[in-house]
């Protein structure tokens, strides 16, 4: 193998769980304020998943009162606690940027059924 | 004493460090190398101790070389550099320099030759401006004018313009380690260092 692969080998998660665009997660982050540690949750849709390996991001869009709010987190950066998936999306697209155009009821994601 | 050790690019990624932020690093195979001569004051006029990397074919050396390495025991090395260092009395040849050298958090300099850019124009080799592409415009990335006229009747010597661009030497100074791996041989540079991979690059401790 090459050696950069085994230098980004180290660094990778073994505990993330399997989620993917269309996703409801809470992405529950480590957040440091005067010198005390506290977690924080973002909850929102997975609209992409980006990069691969170490570099591998995935980018979580919600509304906050009114405004559309988007982050972007490496998916094995050390400041993610856990990520906890909440509802299964169903679409039929990788990227979900068309979300974005969109308000209200048009702007939800179908719930995938078993 | 001054650090020094010869090693390979290998390519780049990023890690995470302590603080969970991301990091762009350079990843090097730095070492074993092998302390090939000693050099000193009263024999050579000079100090310096010279570092073999990397075992090279018999046949691949040629009989100069040999020569060399077979007066002190050591088996050929395909890259053969010296380092400007004085005052080691505990190193000897035949000893070998390893990655851990170096620890976490030195800052140190690079040295590489610079991946080849071919016949290059001005404006990819000095900066130069491109003129308008639009207006009637015909002149997209020329030079423009050289010099004066009757006076002084020549070009300045070091006058910008096109030519072979790159695989100079370069050096990149100040540049953190990140992580060490002794195992390995590893070590992990923040930011890029000049060349292509597996081009040898000269890691010395920094000046500044």
């Amino acid at each position: 193998m090459n050696l950069v692969d085994i230098v980004e080998q180290e660094q990778l998660r073994d505990d993330i769980p399997e989620f993917g665009p269309g996703d409801t997660v809470k992405v529950h982050l480590k957040v440091q304020e005067g010198g005390k540690e506290r977690i924080q949750i973002f909850e929102g849709i997975v609209i992409k998943r980006q990069g691969g390996s170490v570099r591998e991001t995935f980018t979580v869009r919600k509304i906050s009162f009114g405004v559309g709010v988007e982050r972007i987190f490496p998916l094995h950066s050390p400041k993610i606690d856990k990520i906890e998936v909440a509802k299964r999306g169903d679409v039929n697209r990788a990227k979900l940027y068309y979300l974005r155009d969109r308000q209200g009821k048009a702007a939800q994601v179908r719930e995938k059924r078993n | 004493m001054m650090k020094g050790i010869l090693g390979k690019k290998v390519g780049m990624t990023q890690v995470f460090n302590e603080e969970g932020e991301m990091v762009p690093v350079t990843v090097v195979k730095a070492g074993p190398c092998t302390i090939v001569q000693k050099k000193s004051e009263e024999i050579d006029g000079y100090n310096s101790i010279q570092l073999g990397f990397e075992d090279a074919k018999e046949t691949r050396v040629n009989k100069p070389l040999q020569g060399h390495f077979e007066k002190y025991g050591i088996a050929p090395k395909r890259y053969v550099k010296e380092f400007r260092i004085a005052g080691v009395k505990d190193l000897e040849p035949g000893d070998e320099i390893t990655a851990d050298t170096f620890s976490e958090g030195d800052k140190v300099d690079v040295t590489g030759t610079s991946k080849g850019k071919g016949f290059a124009g001005t404006v990819k080799r000095w900066n130069f401006r491109t003129g308008p592409k639009t207006h009637g415009s015909r002149n997209y990335r020329l030079p423009g004018a050289i010099g004066a006229g009757s006076d002084p009747a020549r070009v300045f010597k070091g006058k910008k313009m096109p030519g072979r661009m790159g695989r100079d030497k370069v050096t990149v100074q100040n540049l953190d380690i990140v992580k060490v791996d002794s195992e390995k041989n590893l070590l992990l540079i923040k930011g890029a260092v000049p060349g292509p991979k597996k081009g040898l690059l000269t890691i010395k401790e920094t000046v500044k």
